[in-house]
């Protein structure tokens, strides 16, 4: 099977369509939970190809971006302690802090290193065993596991010098802090594809049972994608509201056991401050106690660095889906992917650099 | 004399070594009636028309990758950058900065590729300096080349040129060359056989300017790939352009390459292929000229030069919608969720 191509076929796709064209009958908006997936639909102009009365809006979805501005100044002030290595992937380095980015504090004398493994940073603590390597943790459930497995093997290889600096998020909390907050109006949700894949869809039997909300799980390829807002479409007309699964090919219900094992093993929830959120309760991954050898925030005194937001940077209302970007004064203007003012232009998932790259606004 | 196996610092004083140095690995490899008389510059005879000068630097890492190793890489990317401005290489020189250590085997593996690459294009190496720093300093070898062509009188190619209505052809698949280095140096392995695409444009460019001699403006898409040369074009002319996504080359492997990495395949750099933007009355010569040429086998037409949007660059995607395709920001890193 010529994978890519089939998924991107534009007789289904058209097909797709049309049926979505021909149940839509009333205005309604579905939220797309993970910034890959504003990417993808900006990526292959889906926006553009929907009826006028089926609108997409982006969600918090994207781990750089919801990474609270301390948090990112606390990740800056571990890179200036002596004989650290910062090892981080590669969306963070270009982020703000309150006075300059992790990039700037590397050109300035930091030891900062991007890595597409957390395992890769293990080996460095190998190789180094004077200085501490401290991986940057960022992401959610699809990426917490690796990070978990990392820490379980330093210890198995009895490191001491290998920390984790755990700015983990759990995605539930997320949406329940959007449904709550009441700002959008939604009648249905894109669920998170590589999210899902780690805790199953029935992670998301909560937004049906306690919200009436319908949530279709969906997969990156274009055509997941019109599958996807279809089969809401579908659930919205006829009054339905249950977890579908149209990622079959990634997704079970259950999801991947071993992956969250391995995850609760390392990480519990602790309360945690969402960029655009605020804090909510439960919704972040504190490395346990047993593992304490191995958490970078009890290993270091991080010094208490005052932050602040950038100013005029409504990231926060991009990642509620209350505005979208080019709303943003910012937008294009003083806030482009070479000189970004918040995270949401900075990050391959976030938002601002989704429709920047993308966006026919004058076109 | 003794064949030492590795650089050392005493090559590069410029005394005896370094002549010696010179002599053995390059002199032999490149000797020709203007190198032989190893002056401070090499004097070259013009037949009119204008000069092209270019400079090139290389520091690819690992060295040597399927498909080329850096001193290929370096000769053709002079030559193709020489090339592209519709002029005929005849002369390069080259600089190398060699870190101490490196195995004197590989460097004569770099100046047989060299050699071999020269002839292959055409092209005579008529001077050379070599340099060595100490180890640390270098990362085995850094190369560059530059290289002098002859562009003959009535030839007009500049990235100014293009206008609405012209033709976009591109030469061929596009990403070869940098999936095959992230690859490599990532150490990720993929299953499919992923080469450099790397090779001299001189040739192919002589046959396109044949059949169709008012061609307005050729680009090598190296690094940042198509979609960055496109964009430069599209600023440099005043003009928008506009692209068919099913209409550009990607090879499978490379597809999937980039799929799993989160890549685009239209900023990936290549070392082999370029965009042609030529007056519609002399499209579908240029095509078949390209075609014809082993280079140049895959050649599509992928788009036009538009009125609209002057400056910008727009995709037309497979499922027919539109999006813009911006010039490279930043650096190209796969995702991370």
């Amino acid at each position: 099977m010529k994978f890519v191509d089939e998924f991107k076929d534009p007789g289904l796709a058209r097909k797709i369509l049309k049926r979505i064209q021909q149940l839509a009958d009333r205005p309604m908006a579905f939220m797309e939970f993970c910034g890959g997936h504003t990417h993808a639909i900006m990526q292959h102009g889906i926006r553009q190809l929907l009826p006028e009365n089926v609108r997409l809006l982006s969600g918090p979805g994207c781990p750089v971006c919801v990474t609270s501005q301390k948090d990112i100044d606390r990740a800056i002030a571990l890179s200036k302690f002596p004989d650290v290595i910062i090892t981080t992937f590669g969306d963070m380095v270009r982020v703000p802090g309150t006075t300059y980015t992790l990039q700037e504090a590397s050109a300035s004398g930091s030891d900062v290193r991007i890595v597409y493994s957390p395992m890769d940073a293990v080996k460095l603590a190998q190789e180094h065993p004077g200085r501490e390597v401290i991986f940057l943790g960022v992401g959610f459930e699809t990426t917490a596991p690796g990070i978990a497995a990392s820490i379980l093997q330093a210890e198995r290889l009895g490191l001491r010098n290998y920390s984790v600096f755990s700015m983990h998020k759990y995605t539930p909390p997320a949406m329940r802090g959007i449904l709550d907050g009441g700002e959008v109006h939604l009648d249905g949700v894109i669920g998170p594809g590589h999210v899902t894949t780690v805790t199953g869809s029935k992670a998301w039997e909560f937004l049906p049972k306690e919200y009436r909300m319908p949530v279709v799980v969906s997969g990156f390829e274009p055509l997941d994608i019109l599958l996807t807002v279809e089969m809401l479409v579908e659930q919205v007309v006829k009054g339905e509201a249950r977890v579908e699964n149209a990622y079959g090919r990634s997704v079970l219900p259950e999801g991947n056991v071993v992956a969250q094992q391995i995850m609760d093993r390392v990480f519990q929830p602790a309360d945690a401050d969402w960029r655009g959120l605020g804090i909510m309760p439960l919704s972040g991954m504190a490395i346990r106690p047993e593992y304490s050898a191995f958490d970078a925030e009890t290993k270091f005194d991080i010094p208490d660095v005052p932050s602040r937001e950038p100013p005029g940077c409504r990231c926060g209302e991009v990642l509620r889906g209350v505005i979208e970007p080019p709303e943003c004064p910012l937008f294009g203007k003083v806030c482009t992917p070479d000189t970004p003012r918040g995270p949401c232009m900075v990050s391959d998932e976030g938002a601002c650099s989704a429709y920047y790259l993308y966006q026919m606004d004058d076109i | 004399m003794r064949k030492e196996d590795r650089i050392t610092m005493a090559h590069g004083t410029g005394g005896r070594m370094t002549q010696r140095l010179i002599e053995e690995v390059f002199g032999k490899k490149f000797s020709n009636p203007i190198l032989d008389r190893m002056n401070d510059a090499a004097l070259l005879p013009t037949g009119g028309g204008r000069l092209a000068f270019s400079i090139d630097g290389h520091v690819v890492s690992p060295l040597f990758f399927p498909g080329g190793d850096i001193g290929k890489i370096a000769v053709f990317g002079t030559v193709n950058d020489l090339a592209m401005m519709g002029a005929r290489p005849m002369w390069i020189v080259a600089s190398f900065i060699i870190e101490e250590g490196l195995p004197m085997e590989t460097l004569r593996r770099i100046a047989d590729s060299m050699s071999e690459a020269a002839a292959r294009a055409g092209v005579q190496l008529v001077g050379g300096d070599t340099k060595v720093v100490e180890k640390g300093k270098g990362d085995g070898v850094y190369i560059s080349v530059a290289g002098v062509g002859v562009v003959p009188q009535g030839r007009d190619i500049d990235a100014g040129n293009a206008r609405p209505g012209d033709v976009v052809l591109l030469s061929g698949p596009i990403g070869n060359h940098g999936i095959t280095i992230m690859t490599l140096r990532e150490g990720l392995e993929f299953d499919a056989e992923v080469t450099s695409d790397t090779a001299p444009l001189n040739g192919i460019v002589e046959e396109i300017l044949k059949a169709a001699p008012h061609v307005h403006v050729m680009r090598d898409a190296t690094r940042g790939g198509l979609a960055t040369v496109l964009n430069e074009i599209a600023s440099a002319s005043g003009v928008g352009i506009e692209m068919d996504e099913d209409a550009i080359p990607v090879e499978e492997p490379v597809e999937r390459a980039c799929a799993l990495l989160g890549l685009d395949p239209l900023y990936v750099a290549n070392e082999g292929r370029f965009a042609a933007i030529v007056p519609p009355e002399e499209a579908d010569a240029a095509l078949a000229a390209m075609r014809s040429h082993p280079l140049g086998e895959k050649a599509a037409v992928i788009g036009e030069v538009v009125e609209s949007h002057p400056g910008r660059v727009v995709l037309r995607t497979s499922l027919g919608a539109k999006r813009i395709v911006g010039p490279l920001t930043g650096d190209l890193l796969p995702r991370i969720c």
